[in-house]
């Protein structure tokens, strides 16, 4: 079983992934004079399409190429000693400690807590008419599922089919779809939890919601 | 009531005084506020209120500063006084102009495109006993004062598409067309139609509209305005304005500023002097035919005297255009010319025949091949001109003895004996099969001969590559290699992010890869002189007009410099380059346009090239190319004379298109803007080559216009291709390839070679 408790810990002592940029090929490094404790930041615009802070330039072959921040973050570690120096491929150069966000931390719980049952194809789903029923009249978290347990409806092209469902007993804790939704390939369509540990989640999400201060 | 009504008046007289001056400060406007101040002072004081003479006189005041004023008006001031929501707009003129209209295609807000407006109207006449109804079709842009929905009269592609469809109808109802240009420019979209794509379309059609056309400007903003603006007859309204840009636009590129930055007012005051734009420019250059004058400080709704010229100028537009083409005309077509004050008493049926309608296209094409001709600068000497124009006639005398007079015979014989043959064959079949098929049954003969030849067919076709016979070349296949692949260094391809290319070494990618990424297929730009001598075989083509230049028509301010240093640096006299070449040994005309001389912008010399090299290659019956290295748009210094090239080329490709030619369009690089809106934009093919961009306007200014950004691959071929405005994207190693194939398989009826 896993335990929540002992997971949200890991991720309060140290609320940051460490992104480690190593180098992508050999080269000669210049940095721009970042230090450590600067805030950079990762690729934005409404379509991602401006770079994130420049690190450093390494040139080889007089290709000169910007090395970018992937992430927003603080500047952890930079190997200045390494200035104007030739280094080898894979040589750390960067770290930047991205602190996560309260979406992050929420997911990566989740993640962990969670089993996601995903749609096997594009298409509309629905929950068969008991399982509806029931979803409607005592909410999502009365729904026990079990594996091979008729549960939704797949609708595409005129042609309506029943899916099954596949992974451990449990209830269902979120439903990641609308009613009449087209849901691609791959996306998660419930979240399914043990029965034991429900309280123990919502818990936790609603403990991170208030208290993460990382937006 | 009267009195205050009347005070009200003059209030608003002053407030748009102040409007169109923008703020400037002037010993007249400083009067009219000074009196009306006094005067609203005595009105309050007084019980009764001021008297009714002294209004009178502050009117009088006032009617003759607005005169004085207008006397003042600065090219920048007319801008504002069109922009103005008090400006009359086409629901004002279909009010008061025409004595009954019906709106078509929309109504209000309920429209596919409110911006673009189309009615049917008509002018009741008293001929003698009668009244006579005539009818034309009304379509033009309305900005509505100021209604957000109408969107400035910023009309979007389907609206445009609206328009040509009701134009198309027009001409099966055999009606004439009149439409009115509102708008500051077309509104910058890809999405199907296309605003390029769709404007293209438009002049297209209208080069070639069996009905008469008569167009009125006010505000004619570039691309927008040609939509609708290719007409016989081209009144101007005397306070609008017809420009290649906005003064603002203008302004903003000749700051080099970027999109988040203002140019001061001074500036944009400069360019719109030195644009060129106000109706007695247009009028003095020969883009309009007339100019209707308007009121002092321009036409409002209120102006009734107005719109009762703007309705005799109109019926004179059109009698004028219907006259010039009839043959039934006698004395009316005298008293046409002679009327210009009095259009009315001149009544003349308004449909045409179906030889007066082809002698109306053959006169509007005639006109604008006309146009802009003092623009450029001819550097051929008399006797050399002389003699081209004397080969043009025996290339056309030629080509109509050849392939018309003597081909058309040997084309029918050819095809009854093709005819001929093809029933024998199917006779002899009937009659022989059964017979052979007796004959094999009982006399099974193996053939060795023909056995071996079928191994040594089917060996060929199986086999694995063999470099002996040449599948591995050895050295560069190219005829022109790059200066840039001299050096030595790497670059990494600009989709490395997501196709994880590894570098590559210069002399490669420029050398044998020709700028293509083997990796992932990215195209770098490439130099023109690459496609001139790999694709077209420049060193055995023969160039024309090599000596026709730019210049700098409208005197713009260091512009002069600016054209000799593009020519020194590219040692070309203007963006275009007209030659004849084989491309596998199909005779070809071929119109490059160069994108390092002005980032290929168009203006009077190019088009005047481009125009000729459609009429070498329908008087050759030639198939005919135009290579777009890259354009920028139409060349802004150049004004109204560069985007009359629009409508210019856009008739010379109809003509060619309309003779049986082959016509087709590859675009390389950045394509953007008028060429694409007209004479590119309006072949049936057209091709780009990878890694290239299509479009209308910049990222930069449909954000600024449409406040929507845009993703950063909006323009690229691909995107061009899905939403249908280009027709298929070639391998730049491929291209005199599938050029070759596309001389063989598409086009018109009259090519030399079929």
């Amino acid at each position: 079983m896993l335990n929540i408790k002992e997971l949200l810990d890991t991720v309060k002592a140290s609320p940051y992934r460490e992104i480690v940029i190593h180098a992508p090929h050999t080269g000669v490094v210049e940095f721009t004079g970042l230090k450590a404790g600067d805030r950079v930041h990762g690729r934005f615009g409404e379509y991602k399409e401006k770079p994130g802070t420049l690190l450093g330039h390494l040139t080889r072959e007089k290709n000169k190429k910007p090395i970018h921040a992937p992430e927003k973050g603080e500047v952890g570690m930079i190997r200045t000693e390494l200035e104007g120096k030739f280094v080898e491929a894979g040589e750390p150069l960067v770290t930047i400690k991205h602190f996560l966000t309260r979406q992050e931390v929420i997911e990566l719980v989740l993640q962990k807590a969670l089993y996601l049952f995903r749609a096997p194809e594009r298409a509309k789903y629905y929950f068969v008419p008991e399982v509806d029923q029931k979803l409607k009249v005592s909410g999502k978290r009365s729904v026990k599922v079990r594996e091979g347990m008729e549960l939704m409806i797949v609708s595409r092209m005129k042609r309506e089919t029943p899916l099954s469902y596949s992974g451990p007993e449990g209830i269902i804790y979120s439903v990641y779809f609308g009613r009449g939704d087209n849901v691609d390939e791959g996306e998660p369509l419930i979240g399914v939890c043990p029965e034991d540990q429900l309280s123990v989640i919502q818990d936790v999400v609603a403990r991170i919601q208030s208290e993460w201060e990382e937006e | 009531m009267d009195t205050d009504r009347r005070i009200q008046d003059i209030k608003d007289r002053l407030a748009y005084i102040r409007d169109i001056f923008g703020g400037k400060e002037d010993d007249h406007i400083r009067l009219l506020t000074a009196k009306l101040g006094e005067v609203l002072d005595r009105d309050a004081a007084t019980p009764g209120g001021v008297q009714a003479e002294e209004l009178s006189r502050l009117e009088d005041l006032f009617a003759f500063s607005e005169r004085k004023l207008d006397t003042q008006l600065t090219p920048m001031d007319r801008v504002r006084i069109v922009r103005h929501p008090q400006r009359i707009c086409l629901k004002d003129i279909l009010e008061n102009v025409y004595d009954n209209y019906t709106e078509i295609g929309g109504r209000g807000e309920f429209n596919i495109d409110p911006s673009m407006l189309i009615a049917r109207a008509y002018f009741s006449r008293r001929v003698g006993e009668r009244i006579v109804n005539q009818m034309v079709m009304v379509i033009g842009q309305e900005k509505g004062h100021g209604e957000a929905y109408r969107n400035g009269g910023s009309v979007k592609p389907w609206g445009n598409a609206k328009a040509l469809h009701y134009m198309k109808v027009a001409e099966t109802e055999n009606i004439p067309i009149h439409t009115f240009v509102f708008t500051p420019g077309a509104y910058p979209v890809e999405d199907w139609p296309g605003a390029a794509q769709q404007i293209a379309r438009n002049l297209y059609e209208m080069a070639a509209l069996r009905a008469p056309v008569v167009a009125v400007f006010s505000e004619g903003g570039s691309g927008g305005a040609e939509a609708v603006g290719l007409a016989d007859r081209r009144i101007m309204l005397s306070h609008g304005y017809y420009s290649v840009i906005s003064p603002e636009g203008a302004a903003a590129i000749e700051g080099g500023l970027r999109t988040d930055s203002r140019a001061t007012p001074e500036l944009i005051e400069k360019c719109a002097r030195q644009l060129r734009i106000t109706a007695l420019d247009n009028l003095e250059n020969g883009y309009v035919d007339r100019v209707l004058q308007e009121p002092p400080l321009g036409a409002r709704p209120t102006h009734y005297d107005f719109f009762r010229d703007l309705r005799r100028e109109l019926i004179q537009a059109t009698n004028e255009a219907v006259s010039e083409v009839r043959s039934m005309k006698l004395f009316r077509a005298m008293a046409v010319r002679a009327s210009v004050g009095d259009a009315e008493v001149v009544f003349m049926r308004w449909n045409l025949s179906s030889s007066a309608s082809n002698r109306l296209v053959d006169l509007r094409q005639r006109k604008f091949r006309a146009m802009s001709r003092h623009a450029c600068l001819d550097g051929t000497g008399l006797i050399k001109r002389m003699a081209a124009s004397a080969r043009g006639t025996v290339w056309a005398a030629n080509s109509f003895l050849r392939y018309d007079l003597l081909g058309r015979q040997k084309k029918r014989l050819d095809a009854m004996l093709e005819d001929l043959g093809a029933e024998a064959h199917i006779v002899r079949r009937k009659l022989l099969m059964p017979l052979k098929r007796i004959m094999d049954s009982i006399l099974p003969v193996t053939n060795v001969e023909q056995q071996k030849k079928g191994d040594a067919v089917r060996d060929r076709l199986t086999r694995l590559s063999c470099p002996e016979d040449g599948a591995c070349l050895v050295g560069s296949e190219w005829a022109w290699i790059s200066p840039r692949s001299q050096e030595d260094r790497t670059v990494s391809c600009p989709q490395v992010r997501t196709h994880h290319c590894p570098d590559l070494w210069v002399p490669d990618l420029y050398g044998d890869f020709a700028g293509v990424c083997p990796s992932c297929g990215h195209h770098f730009p490439m130099e023109y002189p690459w496609y001139l001598h790999n694709v077209f075989d420049y060193d055995r083509s023969r160039e024309f007009n090599q000596r026709l230049e730019s210049m700098n028509p409208l005197g713009y301010e260091q512009f002069d410099a600016k054209l000799d240093q593009a020519k020194e640096r590219t040692g070309l006299k203007s963006a275009c380059i007209t030659f004849e070449t084989a491309i596998n040994g199909v005779e070809t005309v071929v119109a490059v346009l160069c994108a390092p001389f002005r980032g290929g912008s168009v203006g009077a010399a190019e088009g005047e090239k481009f125009i000729r090299a459609a009429e070498r290659a329908g008087r050759k019956r030639q198939p005919f190319i135009a290579y777009v290295h890259g354009t920028a748009g139409i060349r802004i210094q150049e004004g109204v004379n560069g985007v009359i090239q629009m409508p210019r080329c856009t008739i010379a490709v109809r003509r060619y298109i309309d003779g049986g030619g082959l016509y087709l369009v590859l675009y390389d690089t950045n394509s953007y803007a008028g060429p694409v809106a007209s004479f590119l934009g309006c072949s049936p093919y057209q091709f780009a080559v990878h890694s290239s961009n299509i479009g209308f306007a910049g990222p930069g200014v449909i954000a600024e216009t449409t406040g929507m950004a845009v993703a950063p691959d909006y323009h690229s071929a691909y995107h061009a291709l899905s939403r249908g405005h280009i027709h298929g994207i070639w391998d730049r190693r491929e291209v005199r390839k599938n050029l070759h194939q596309a001389l063989l398989t598409m086009g018109g009826r009259n090519l030399y070679y079929r």
